[in-house]
């Protein structure tokens, strides 16, 4: 079927730009010819993928905005470092950072259904408060945490190291604000590549199957979605989980990149969760190409401009609302559709529409293209109240 | 009496509801038998529409039962319902517009084709031959519609007339008992209903469907239907065989006064 061949060609294009990059760094790495700036950069530009990536697939596949995504980075991170410094020390690297993986991605999962379960309850704009602040929450608690170890398992405390009660010889994990410190830092730029694969692997297979089409349906309209029997809110689930787990994943590779992790609002704050979300606007909602190119890119670019770098956020803040304004302003949207279609048409005139043939062979005058571009508009205006009317109407049958 | 012990596929029982002080639907009662062609009419207003958002749960009765072939629905969620059995199409078309022609279709097959998530992740070989076999009865019931041209086409993409087609395609692919069908001619030139008309007939037939259908258009519901219900103002105002429906003075008083 021609429309699955275009899909699988789409995909393969992504996976041939990331095999790309990888031969070409790798290339630069072995004769030298990577500055040590850019080396350093490597393992983040991974995992800045595998974020923009994951959290696509909760704003542009499941269509819910979710603002609270460094906060499952910190739980892969924490929960792996943790394991790092106690059953993973001394363990070769690659057994340790697979443990690490699946612990990272675990964790990171189960918080995941566990903050699913109120926040996808919400909808729009109450459900992106709410992620955003359960991801300030996650953030907030870890940085105060302390953790310890002794003889008699695990000791929890939030108030410092004494109350901890760890007997002669007990070890501390995780030191409050200071968080932990003597990891592994066994991550390397292969292995960020392979977590990108399997990030693309699963979100793009999920995206073909049934389970993705109910995830995109209940996206489109959740009123139909649940007239032909789907259950809306576990598909929500599944999206929200699987995406909450990969950005654990990439959690693990951050923490297995660093000497000492600590939860900041830097890195695991909500200034990070707006970062990630500005690749998946920039790159197109929905589209994972383009979260990976803009990841690429905007991790990039402001080392490069660094004398921008006070601007930085000020960039992020303009280009984001100038990308939802032309994302969302129903003119706009509609003026847009309207210029696909004529375009969409004239390209496949000969097919089944012999008089936008006929139109696309003669060459119009400027009287009537003048003519044409007010009925373009006359037909975007009916298209934005159409626009309207169904979100008033979608507003109003809307009850829980 | 024969009446009692004939079997009904639809009962619906003085179902009521009311919106603030607005008695949207007020004890309304209808029986269908299985591979009726039953109306419902009425004014704007009337309360048609909110009927069927109480049969598929979307609103839950005040007041009354459902009940679909011996199954007692009342009170269930709208998914639960889909899987009783009763599937619809909307006033307002909804599709999944970013979704193909085609995907459209296979969302109302979901229930009946399945594979596990992993399964689906992994593209396992149960994936590839459940998704083939999904496309292929896709592609049978677009056909019933004309629309298997289409089947590549965002459902966005398609003209207004065909958007309604495969919104009963979609409905009908869930496989339903009852095909709820709300004013599915809305919008549609003249030539354009008479062949709709054509196919909702040949949709029973061929699926051996049970179909309540929303219309207000008089000419074309006393072409199909067998049985009708008027609803005025929430309540039922005449119910019975289309012609004597027709000729009963309050339904034209109801429909020419205003
Ligand atoms: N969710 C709702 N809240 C308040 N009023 C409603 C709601 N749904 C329908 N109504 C009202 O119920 C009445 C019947 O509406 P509807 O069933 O859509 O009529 P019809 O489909 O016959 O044109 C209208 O007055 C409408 O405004
Ligand atoms: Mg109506």
């Amino acid at each position: 079927m021609s429309y699955r061949s275009k899909t699988f060609k789409s995909n393969m294009i992504t996976y041939g730009l990331v095999a790309v990059f990888y031969i070409i760094c790798e290339a630069m790495l072995k004769s030298g010819h990577m500055s040590s700036l850019m080396q350093g950069l490597l393992v983040p530009l991974c995992y800045y993928m595998v974020l923009a990536v994951s959290l696509n697939l909760v704003v542009g596949i499941s269509g819910e905005l979710s603002l609270g995504h460094a906060g499952f980075m910190c739980i892969g991170a924490f929960s792996s470092a943790v394991f790092a410094s106690t059953a993973g020390k001394g363990m070769a690297d690659v057994p340790e950072l697979i443990i690490a993986l699946i612990i990272g991605a675990a964790f990171a999962a189960l918080f995941g259904f566990l903050i699913g379960i109120p926040v996808l309850r919400l909808r729009g704009d109450y459900l992106a408060i709410a992620t955003l602040a359960f991801g300030e929450i996650i953030k907030n608690v870890i940085n105060a945490v302390y953790l310890g170890v002794d003889s008699h398992g695990m000791h929890v405390s939030l108030k410092d190291v004494k109350s901890l009660h760890l007997e002669d010889g007990g070890q501390v994990i995780i030191k409050g604000a200071q968080g932990i410190g003597k990891l592994p830092r066994n991550a390397t730029f292969t292995l960020g590549i392979i977590l990108v694969f399997l990030t693309l692997f699963i979100v793009l297979n999920l995206v073909n199957s049934r389970q993705g089409r109910a995830i995109m349906a209940a996206r489109d309209n959740r009123i139909a979605a649940e007239s032909v029997g789907l259950s809306v809110s576990r598909y929500k689930m599944t999206a929200f989980v699987i995406s909450a787990a990969l950005a654990g994943m990439a959690g693990v590779l951050y923490s297995h990149n660093l000497a000492n992790l600590q939860a900041t609002s830097k890195n695991f704050g909500y200034n990070q969760s707006i970062l990630i979300l500005v690749f998946v606007v920039l790159g197109g909602i929905g589209n994972m190409r383009g979260s990976l190119i803009a990841a690429f890119l905007l991790t990039l670019l402001p080392e490069k401009l660094r004398f921008l770098s006070n601007y930085r956020m000020l960039i992020y803040a303009v280009v984001l609302i100038a990308m939802m304004i032309v994302n969302s302003s129903p003119k706009i949207v509609a003026w847009r559709k309207v210029m696909a279609e004529k375009y969409f048409k004239r390209g496949k005139a000969g097919i089944d529409e012999p008089e936008a043939a006929a139109a696309a062979e003669h060459v119009p005058t400027v009287d009537e293209a003048a003519s044409e571009i007010t009925a373009d508009l006359a037909a975007a205006e009916k298209e934005a109240a159409r626009i309207d009317e169904h979100e008033a109407d979608n507003n109003a049958e809307k009850e829980d | 009496m024969a009446e009692t012990t004939e079997r009904y596929l639809l009962d619906v029982d003085n179902i009521s509801i009311a919106f603030g002080g607005l008695k949207a639907v007020d004890h309304f009662s209808v029986k269908i038998r299985k591979n009726e062609l039953y109306g419902l009419i009425g004014p704007n207003g009337a309360g048609k529409t909110t009927v069927f958002n109480l049969l598929t749960g979307v609103y839950k009765p005040d007041a009354g039962s459902i009940v679909l072939d011996g199954d007692n629905i009342t009170g269930k969620t709208t998914v639960e319902i889909n899987h009783a059995g009763i599937a619809r199409t909307f006033q307002n078309i909804r599709l999944f517009s970013n979704l193909s022609v085609l995907d459209n279709v296979k969302v109302g097959l979901h229930e009946h084709y399945k594979y596990s998530l992993v399964e689906g992740i992994l593209h396992l070989v149960k994936y590839r031959s459940t998704e083939n076999a999904m496309d292929e009865r896709a592609m049978e019931i677009l056909k019933v519609f004309e629309l298997d041209g289409y089947a590549d086409f965002k459902a966005s993409q398609l003209p207004y007339g065909k958007q309604r087609k495969l919104e009963i395609a979609r409905a009908l692919a869930t496989d339903p008992k009852l095909l709820l069908l709300d004013e599915p001619a809305a919008g549609m030139n003249p030539q354009e209903t008479v062949e709709l008309m054509d196919t909702i007939r040949f949709v029973r037939d061929k699926f051996d469907m049970t179909i309540l259908l929303i219309e207000h258009d008089m000419r074309l519901v006393s072409g199909i239907c067998d049985e009708l219900t008027v609803l005025n103002f929430g309540q039922v105002l005449c119910q019975g065989e289309t012609k004597e429906v027709l000729n009963n003075p309050e339904v034209i008083k109801a429909y020419l006064g205003d």
